[in-house]
């Protein structure tokens, strides 16, 4: 390792001869990120055994062969990566294996539960199909800047993917899904890196019209309507469709994206009280006029309404019947009861089972995975020197912790419930191969920030 | 730039703070809130997710359990349950525990403490050892002679061991079979419905939470306290008892159901169960001293357990003249337990002492090793053992010559008193029978078995019902049962 990554630094200093000497040698780290895969591979396959010596007091027969999966795939990946973006941050392709790791042994573990539905297959499957495409971005693309060049063709797609699903009947009071062949989609997954990378492009080009140009009122400084209007019309467009189809976590989602990337565009706070305003009247308008809404709003408040009215426990109060049993230690992997939330365990209540089994040391580990995932976002925002780029990061890390939240929050109830996947963990093909597209992008940017620094010398 | 990105970091290190803090909150704080909410079903899976510790009379289980692989697993099973349920109640899902399964329920479910090998041991592994057994001092024998001896008839019948108060025998009919409410299957909601609403009341516990008017049975607590207060010193000297007796302060007269009763002396009074001399004789006691040889006994004390609690025996103690006249016969406010009335034979049986009745003889881990016994239980003097000799004497002659020959062992001393308790508005219902006795085997150092007997059956003709034409049978076969064991 440590001799490869010498080679590959001379050969970098002879390409540099031109120009002054590197100021700076970067270590690449790519051991780190071995070791640390080799760790979460592991950890997975502790889980999986775990399971099923809790269940069937023996091994799992496919424990070898689950190991050896997902072993391999994560190897292939970090190859791609020593390949392709030496430079990388070591941090995120371990997280992601990892948590997309734990999902399976999570969804594994609830399958034993429902003998009838069986999930774990088709979530390995759409993983492999997630880390293919991780590994197809780190190889293809070379230079995130690339992508500002398909603004335009990014935001059609991603309104085109958003719209579709109108298309097919509701699924659950939702129409968001899309199912062909046995397959059911989620296009609104996809769309939020496209509409992240949409938002980028056009902030990074249009930022200082937005910060600076148009008339002051009151206190804030209100861009021309050139240039505030496509962005709004497209915001406006996405949010409006989501609210039809009854999505108020990616509603929310793509409300609160829009919002930060704004700010740190331009830098103006006010647009922070803008949104916030806009934020609060648009809740108040869905919660009133919605019923689906105000049903999960009024959950929110009372979550044990439905028992004291005799009607035994809502998904909520079973959510938190199930935090509650997991207590500190949790119960063990595979000794909970999660499923008795019944509807949903595997998809939107993932987390409920990580709680109980795991417990609070368990769910603050995995909010900590998350955490870090979006630590190693922003931070490759701040390396980085172009506009693009540095949005694109912020954007794709708060795509991630705004989702884990907006999840997260909702079956703790800390805010009202919203449907949504919790990234890598839940089931859900379009969630988990758009996840690995967010690391595949988040590794390509901050290998970019790191090379920009090898044989330059200011920052 | 650099800033607002910071500013958005920041940002989502609150949110992140913010769901950490909400999970310490639901996960720590509100957990024990959430755990003991009635809907939360985790509590019960984990309860019966293994096999319920059992119930042991003889040495051999009168309960088990069935695997039934649903999310309430185990299933409570009952073998004889109509025989045994009034000690061991029933263990349902539904419907929670009663008796024996209720009181014993930490340890035949395994959360007692006394079970883990070390202290706190169940709080760290988060697990819960086998249940125990309860070992009951019933006497399997006696248990089935009471059972066979009600033959369905409304009644109970109550035996104890003199010398400690082991309960040797608990039975109640019409019974039920507790099994019918283990389960989560729909039969058990319609067993609960029709037992509940039968107007037999099936799963009535009348051995113990039942009270009834004990009639001329009390007259053994009057008959002690008036030789305890030294009103009656020779037992053949006529008592000179008219009859009818008018009722002091009123116009009313008791009278007797048979003849003979007139200056009666005391034996022959209760050989003969004469109304009239023990009404009279209660009332030269005096309230104070029939109260409290009526509490020495156990009369008006709250807090019988056997481990579950006994109904309260009643002997009121405000009383007029009139009122003290009826009660010292056991009528009026007086109502004994069938368990109370047995422990009156088993006081004059054991020298005047009466102990406290139990049931559970010890507990063990599933293994068989002792995790707790009965050990020994107080003791109170209910009246003198010169007393106790006289009133031994008193309840021989019964038997030998008296209302009580048909509870005569042969080979055997044994003492009785029978009763028929007349209730209702006017003394309109169907009377009680009652026997109360004690038996000596014939090697026996002291008496071995006290047993009271109740049957309230209001389908016999009412001429027949007589303590000792329809309990005493049953008293006997329950006193041979023990003695010949």
């Amino acid at each position: 390792m440590t001799s490869a990554g010498a080679g590959a630094e001379a050969t970098t200093a002879i390409a540099a001869a031109g120009t002054p000497a590197p100021a700076v040698r970067l270590p690449r780290r790519r051991g780190i990120e071995l070791a640390l895969i080799v760790v979460a591979v592991l950890l997975s396959v502790y889980g999986y055994c775990a399971v099923g010596l809790a269940k069937n007091g023996t091994l799992p027969p496919g424990a070898a062969g689950y190991g050896a999966g997902l072993g391999v795939l994560a190897l292939v990946a970090h190859l791609a990566v020593r390949l392709r973006a030496p430079y990388a941050d070591p941090l995120p392709l371990p997280i992601g294996v990892l948590l997309n790791g734990i999902g399976l042994v999570l969804i594994y573990r609830l399958d034993l539960e429902t003998p009838g539905d069986r999930a774990a297959p088709a979530q390995l499957v759409w993983s492999t199909l997630g880390i293919t495409l991780f590994i197809l971005v780190v190889a293809a693309l070379r230079d995130h800047r690339v992508l500002q060049r398909y603004a335009y063709v990014s935001v059609v797609a991603a309104l085109v993917l958003l719209m579709l699903p109108i298309l097919f009947p509701a699924v659950n009071g939702a129409r968001i899904w899309v199912r062909v062949a046995g397959f059911s989609i989620q296009p609104g997954e996809f769309a939020k890196v496209l509409l992240a990378v949409f938002f980028a492009a056009y902030l990074a080009a249009n930022r200082t019209a937005l910060a600076y140009a148009g008339r002051r009122i009151w206190c804030v400084q209100v861009p021309t309507g050139r240039v505030l209007g496509p962005i709004v019309a497209i915001w406006l467009l996405s949010v409006g469709v989501l609210v039809l189809e009854r999505d108020l976590g990616t509603s929310l989602l793509f409300f609160g994206l829009f919002v930060v990337m704004l700010y740190v565009a331009t830098g103006r706070t006010g647009w922070i009280a803008v949104g916030l305003l806009l934020a609060a009247l648009g809740a108040v308008a869905v919660g009133r006029l919605e019923p689906h809404v105000h049903g999960r709003i009024e959950d929110w408040l009372h979550p044990f309404a439905s028992i004291e009215a005799g009607l035994g426990p809502n998904q909520l109060a079973q959510s938190l019947f199930a935090f509650s049993a997991g207590g500190v230690l949790g119960t063990g992997l595979g000794l909970g009861h999660s499923v008795l939330i019944g509807f949903a365990t595997k998809s939107d209540f993932i987390l409920a089972t990580a709680g109980e089994e795991l417990g609070l040391a368990g769910l603050s580990a995995l909010f900590l995975l998350y955490g870090l995932l979006v630590e190693r976002g922003y931070r490759a925002g701040l390396a980085l020197r172009d506009p693009f780029g540095r949005l694109l990061a912020v954007g794709l890390a708060t795509i991630v912790a705004l989702q884990v939240f907006v999840i997260a929050g909702g079956v703790t109830g800390l805010i009202p419930l919203t449907g949504m996947a919790m990234p890598f963990l839940a089931q859900g093909g379009s969630s988990v191969v758009t996840n690995w597209a967010i690391v595949a992008l988040l590794i390509r940017v901050s290998d970019s920030a790191r090379r920009q620094y090898d044989g330059s010398t200011a920052p | 730039m650099t800033r607002h990105i910071r500013h958005a970091a920041v940002f989502c290190a609150l949110l992140l703070l913010a769901l950490l803090v909400n999970a310490l909150r639901v996960q720590v704080v509100e957990s024990a809130a959430h755990d003991g909410n009635p809907a939360n079903r985790r509590a019960s899976i984990a309860r019966y997710g293994q096999p319920r510790g059992d119930i042991l009379v003889g040495g051999a289980p009168v309960t088990g359990s069935r695997d039934t692989h649903e999310q309430l697993r185990y299933e409570r099973t009952y073998r004889e349950g109509p025989l045994y349920a009034p000690v061991t109640g029933f263990a349902s899902q539904e419907y929670g525990t009663t008796f024996l399964e209720h009181t014993e329920d930490d340890l035949l479910s395994g959360v007692d403490p006394m079970l883990a090998p070390l202290p706190l041991w169940n709080d760290v592994t988060r697990g819960r050892p086998p249940g125990g057994n309860v070992v009951t001092t019933l006497d399997r024998r006696a248990q089935q002679a009471a059972y066979a001896g009600l033959d369905g008839r409304k009644g109970a019948v109550a035996a104890v061991e003199p010398a400690t108060g082991r309960v040797l025998a608990l039975v109640s009919s019409p019974s039920y079979d507790p099994s019918l409410l283990s389960g989560n299957d729909p039969g058990v909601e319609a067993s609960w419905e029709r037992l509940n609403a039968d107007p037999d009341k099936p799963m009535l516990n009348r051995a113990v939470r039942q009270t009834y008017p004990p009639g001329s049975t009390f007259k053994v607590v009057t008959a002690a306290a008036a030789l305890d207060a030294g009103v009656v010193t020779d037992l053949d000297r006529p008592t000179d008892s008219p009859v009818p007796y008018r009722l002091p302060g009123t116009t009313t007269r008791l009278t007797n159901s048979g003849d003979g009763c007139a200056d009666a002396s005391v034996r022959e009074a209760f050989e003969w169960s004469c109304n009239t001399v023990f009404a009279k004789l209660g009332v030269e006691v005096g309230l104070a001293r029939m109260s409290r040889t009526a509490q020495a006994f156990g009369f008006n004390d709250t807090d019988v357990r056997i481990p579950f609690p006994v109904a309260t025996s009643t002997f009121d103690t405000s009383l007029d003249r009139a009122q003290l006249a009826l009660s010292s016969i056991g009528q009026y406010n007086t109502r004994a337990t069938p368990l109370q009335m047995a422990m009156v034979a088993a006081a004059v049986a054991n020298g005047g002492q009466v102990r406290e009745p139990y049931l559970v003889e010890r507990t063990t881990r599933h293994g068989g090793a002792t995790v707790g016994t009965a050990g020994s239980r107080s003791a109170r003097q209910a009246m003198y053992p010169a007393t106790a000799v006289r009133l031994r004497e008193l309840m021989e002659d019964v038997v030998r010559e008296g209302t009580g020959k048909r509870a005569a062992i042969r080979g055997a001393r044994v003492g009785a008193k029978t009763g028929t308790a007349q209730h209702g508005i006017g003394n309109s219902g169907t009377p009680y029978a009652w026997c109360v006795s004690w038996a000596q085997g014939k090697r026996d150092i002291e008496p071995s078995v006290a047993v009271a007997v109740v049957v309230e059956d209001g389908s016999a003709n009412r001429g027949e019902i007589t303590g000792g034409g329809m309990a005493a049978p049953i008293a006997r076969a329950v006193m041979a049962a023990v003695l010949g064991s």
